[in-house]
C-alpha cells in the first residue's frame, strides 16, 4: 500500500513538472527583454501595441457574437429535440460531433471554395461578409461544446412540465424560451459560453485563411518577428484561458447549490 | 410560435403535427448543411473530378507521390507518438489522482489544471515551448549552466518532429486525464474486494479484471488524442514555420497559394485527412460503446 502511494506521488510530480516548467520558462523568458536585468518591458511593449489592442478587441467582439449566435442556434434546437422530437436526438448529436471529426483547416477550405466572391453566396466578397463567415466558422467550431453544455443543462430540468405550465398560463413561444427555459439553464449556457470564448479568442487557422485581423494571426506574426514579446503574449493568453476555465468552475459551483430551488 | 401552432392544430392528425414540429429544428439543420455538410461534400466531389469537372480517380492516385506521402507519414507519426505518450502519462496521472490514495485536494486541482492546459494550445503553446526548450530557453540554459549539458549538442532540436511531439504532449496529457478520470471512477470497489477474496494479488487484479474493463476506453481515448493532434496546425506552424512538412501545413500552403499546382489534388489532400480522422473517431465511438457496458 505504501509503495503504491509513492508511485502516485511520483506520477503527480512528473505531471506537475510537465505542466509548470514550460509556464515558468515562458514567464522567465518574457522578463529578459532588457539585457542583464528582469523587467516587464516586453509586456509594456505588447500592451501598448495598437495592433495588439485592435486584434484583441476584434477577437473579443467576434467571440461574443459567436456566443450569442451559438446559444440562439443551439438552445431552441436542444429544447425542441427534448420536448417534441426525441427521435432526432442521435442525428443532431452526430452533427454536433462533426466539427471534432473534420479538422478546422478542412472546413475553412470548403468555405473558401463554396462562398468565394464569384459564388452564389459571396461571403468573402466584402470585409463585413467575411466577418460573418468567420463568426459562423466559430459557431461551428464551438458547436460540440455548446451543444453538450446546453443539453446537460436541459436534461437536469423538467422541460415538459415547465413548458406546459407556461403554456397554460398563456405564455407565447419567445416568453417560454427566454423567460422560462433560459433562466433555468443559465449556468449551462454560461459554461458553454466561457469555453467558446477560450476557443475563439486565440484561434489561428480560420482567421488566418479568411484573412481577418484577429488575435491568433497577430500572435503568429509577432512570433515570427520578435524574440521576447511572444513569451509575454503566451503568458497573457494563458491568463485568459485560466480566467475562462475558472469562471466555469465558479458558476458551476453556484449551479450545484441552486439545483434544489429549480426543481 | 410552434407552441401556439401545436395548440391550435391539436385537433389535426399526428402526421400534420409532425410536419410542424420539423420547423423548430430547421435553422439548426440549415446551419449544419451550410457550414458542415456542403463544404465537406464540395471537397469530396472535387476530389473525384479533374479540372474540367469530369470524373477521375487521378487525384487519389496522385496523393501517392513522395512529398505528399511523407507529409502524411510525419503527421501520422507525430499524432501517434504524442497520443501514446500523452495516454500513458495521462493514465498514470489520472490513476494516481483517482485511486492513488492521495490527499483529497489533489483530484480537483488536477482536473482544473487539466481543463486549462487542454485548452492552452495553438500559437501561445508554441511560444511557451520555444521559451523553455528553444536554443536560449530556460531549461536549455539551466542544463548548460548546472550540468554543462547542452541538449542541442545531442542532436535535439525543438523545431523537428521530436520537438513537435513533446509540445503536443502538453495538451494531450490533460485531455487524457479529463477523459479517463470518470472511467476510473467506474472501477467498482467490489470487484477489487471480490478478486482479493478469491486470492488474487494486486497485479492479478489489474491484469485480469481492471485492464480488460478499462482497455476499450483506454484505446478509444488514445484514438481521440490521435485525431486531435492530426488536425492541429497552429502550434506546428508557429513553432516551425513551414520547415516541418506535416500534412496540415502542406494543406495550409495549398489553400494560400496552390503549391501543388492542382486544385483538385488539394481537395483529395483534405479528403485523405477527413478519412483518417473519421476512421479514428469511428473506432473511438465503437470502443466507447464497448467500455460503457461495464462502466456504469
Amino acid at each position: 500500500m505504501k509503495r503504491s502511494r509513492v508511485g502516485s506521488w511520483i506520477a503527480i510530480i512528473v505531471g506537475a513538472l510537465y505542466f509548470l516548467v514550460p509556464l515558468i520558462g515562458t514567464f522567465e523568458f518574457s522578463l529578459r527583454l532588457r539585457r542583464g536585468e528582469y523587467s516587464f518591458e516586453a509586456y509594456q511593449i505588447v500592451l501598448a501595441d495598437p495592433r495588439f489592442q485592435a486584434s484583441f478587441a476584434y477577437s473579443t467582439v467576434l467571440a461574443l457574437a459567436t456566443i450569442v449566435v451559438g446559444v440562439l442556434l443551439v438552445l431552441p434546437t436542444a429544447y425542441w429535440i427534448q420536448l417534441r422530437l426525441p427521435r432526432l436526438r442521435p442525428i443532431v448529436e452526430f452533427i454536433t460531433l462533426l466539427p471534432l471529426v473534420i479538422p478546422a483547416i478542412v472546413l475553412v477550405f470548403g468555405y473558401l471554395r463554396i462562398y468565394n466572391s464569384s459564388s452564389w453566396l459571396p461571403m468573402t466578397g466584402s470585409e463585413r461578409a467575411t466577418d460573418v463567415l468567420l463568426m459562423c466558422s466559430y459557431v461551428t467550431l464551438a458547436l460540440p461544446y455548446m451543444y453538450r453544455a446546453i443539453e446537460t443543462g436541459l436534461r437536469a430540468i423538467d422541460v415538459r412540465t415547465l413548458t406546459e405550465a407556461a403554456e397554460s398560463l398563456g405564455a407565447s413561444w419567445p416568453t417560454i424560451m427566454f423567460r422560462v427555459i433560459f433562466p433555468n439553464v443559465r449556468v449551462a449556457v454560461l459554461s458553454g459560453a466561457f469555453l467558446t470564448f477560450a476557443i475563439v479568442i486565440g484561434e489561428f487557422t480560420m482567421a488566418s485563411l479568411l484573412d481577418r485581423p484577429a488575435f491568433g494571426p497577430y500572435l503568429q506574426l509577432i512570433g515570427a518577428n520578435r524574440a521576447y514579446e511572444p513569451a509575454a503574449l503566451a503568458i497573457i493568453a494563458f491568463i485568459v484561458t485560466w480566467a475562462c476555465m475558472g469562471l466555469i468552475q465558479v458558476f458551476g459551483r453556484g449551479a450545484r447549490g441552486s439545483t434544489p430551488d429549480t426543481r | 410560435m410552434q407552441i401556439a401552432a401545436r395548440a391550435s392544430f391539436g385537433a389535426r392528425t399526428g402526421l400534420d403535427r409532425m410536419s410542424w414540429a420539423w420547423v423548430g429544428v430547421a435553422p439548426f439543420f440549415l446551419f449544419a448543411l451550410m457550414f458542415l455538410i456542403l463544404p465537406t461534400g464540395f471537397l469530396f466531389v472535387g476530389s473525384f473530378q479533374d479540372a474540367d469537372g469530369n470524373f477521375t480517380l487521378n487525384n487519389i492516385a496522385n496523393l501517392f507521390q513522395p512529398s505528399i506521402v511523407s507529409a502524411y507519414w510525419i503527421s501520422l507519426k507525430v499524432s501517434a507518438y504524442s497520443a501514446i505518450g500523452g495516454a500513458i502519462i495521462g493514465f498514470f496521472l489520472a490513476y494516481a489522482a483517482v485511486l492513488g490514495g492521495l490527499p483529497s485536494w489533489i483530484r480537483p486541482t488536477l482536473m482544473t489544471f487539466s481543463g486549462v492546459a487542454s485548452n492552452f494550445a495553438g500559437v501561445p503553446l508554441a511560444f511557451a515551448f520555444l521559451a523553455t526548450l528553444g536554443r536560449t530557453g530556460l531549461v536549455t540554459a539551466l542544463l548548460v549552466r548546472f550540468f554543462d549539458f547542452n541538449i542541442y549538442s545531442t542532436g535535439f532540436n525543438l523545431l523537428t518532429m521530436m520537438g513537435l511531439t513533446l509540445t503536443y504532449i502538453y495538451f494531450q496529457i490533460p485531455l487524457m486525464v479529463l477523459i479517463l478520470a470518470p472511467a476510473l471512477d467506474g472501477l467498482k470497489r467490489e470487484w477489487r474486494e471480490a478478486a482479493s477474496i478469491l486470492g488474487a494479488s494486486g497485479w492479478q487484479f489489474w491484469l485480469y479484471v481492471a485492464l480488460p474493463v478499462l482497455l476499450p476506453g483506454l484505446l478509444g481515448a488514445t484514438l481521440l488524442l490521435f485525431a486531435n493532434a492530426f488536425g492541429a496546425i497552429a502550434t506546428a506552424y508557429a513553432l516551425t514555420g513551414s520547415s516541418l512538412n506535416i500534412i496540415t501545413i502542406l494543406l495550409y500552403a495549398q489553400i494560400r497559394g496552390d503549391v501543388l499546382h492542382d486544385q483538385n489534388l488539394g481537395y483529395a489532400l483534405a479528403l485523405g485527412m477527413i478519412l483518417i480522422t473519421g476512421l479514428s473517431n469511428a473506432a473511438y465511438i465503437w470502443l466507447r460503446m464497448r467500455s460503457e457496458r461495464w462502466l456504469r
